[in-house]
């Protein structure tokens, strides 16, 4: 069931999503997928020879399911923008919380939109992403 | 250190056909289970999935022209990605046309000190058969001044 336009006023809000401990095995399983195929998201050697301690997230992945979180409130087929913007480094046993809000909503044109802020959060506290999503809301629900 | 030359430079164009196996894939991958990724035969493509033009882009060299840029990458990360869909995003069964073309190079002092340098790569994804633009990405690489620290 994705959202109705009465429920989706500025500050509305659905359930946050935790995901993880993070692990080598989701990076690469969203590598497989994606077809960036970098091994310093996967190989240990690899990494420590670039100077991190361990694989580094996919900055990629942790964006898609924000994306997940987001059109599983307001449906696959309504999205019209999905915007992210790294912020810090994410790592394997890292748990990551999806949170968002309704930003902003229009009606232009007999169309109605709204504009989501979604924050992924990491367990320590810093906001390893943000992301601005632009949904239309169908006159049926 | 970024080769502004690279600005207006135009990749060659590729065909992407959306797949419905790789939709199923790709949501798995970024944690759905919604089940408008697995029904019928044309599901709808996730908000992210355009990036799987990994797989195509290969098979048309020239089509990528963000190398032309020369970001270090030692010193690169991805900064920002966005979608923009002009309806719905493609469902499996399309073919897209895509191109890619460096869109622009700037600087900005970081925050911690140094000069960071930023390039946008845009690709365009036209419906192979009405021609219609049916989405663009925007990827948003940056150099640091140094490499990015790596604790865990």
């Amino acid at each position: 069931m994705t959202a109705r336009w009465e429920e989706l006023s500025p500050g509305a809000t659905c359930p946050e999503r935790q995901i993880g401990p993070l692990t080598r095995t989701d990076f690469v399983r969203y590598q497989g997928a994606s077809g960036d195929m970098n091994p310093v998201h996967h190989d240990e050697v690899f990494a420590r020879a670039a100077g991190y301690e361990a694989p580094l997230g996919v900055g990629m992945f942790h964006a898609g399911v924000m994306a997940t979180w987001a059109t599983d409130w307001l449906g696959p087929e309504n999205v019209r923008r999905f915007k992210v913007r790294w912020k810090e480094p994410v790592w394997p046993g890292d748990v990551l919380t999806i949170t968002g809000l309704v930003a902003n909503r229009t009606e232009k044109d007999g169309e109605r939109r709204v504009e989501v802020e979604i924050v992924c959060t990491r367990q320590t506290g810093g906001v390893a992403a943000q992301a601005t999503a632009v949904f239309v809301v169908p006159r049926s629900s | 250190m970024a080769d502004e030359q690279a600005v207006g430079a135009v990749g060659e164009p590729f065909e992407m056909d959306v797949e419905g196996g790789k939709i199923r894939e790709f949501a798995k991958a970024t944690l759905s289970s919604n089940a408008a990724y697995m029904a019928g035969e044309h599901p709808v493509s996730p908000p992210t999935f355009l990036t799987t033009t990994f797989f195509w882009e290969e098979r048309a060299p020239g089509s990528n022209p963000w190398h032309l840029v020369h970001l270090d990458p030692k010193r690169g990360m991805h900064a920002e990605q966005e979608y923009v869909f002009h309806g719905p995003p493609p469902r499996a069964g399309t073919r897209l046309v895509c191109r890619s073309r460096i869109e622009s190079v700037f600087h900005k002092d970081g925050r911690r000190g140094g000069k960071l340098t930023f390039a946008v790569m845009v690709t365009e994804f036209r419906d192979a058969t009405t021609g219609m633009l049916v989405a663009e990405a925007r990827m948003t690489g940056v150099e640091t001044a140094k490499p990015p620290e790596g604790q865990p």
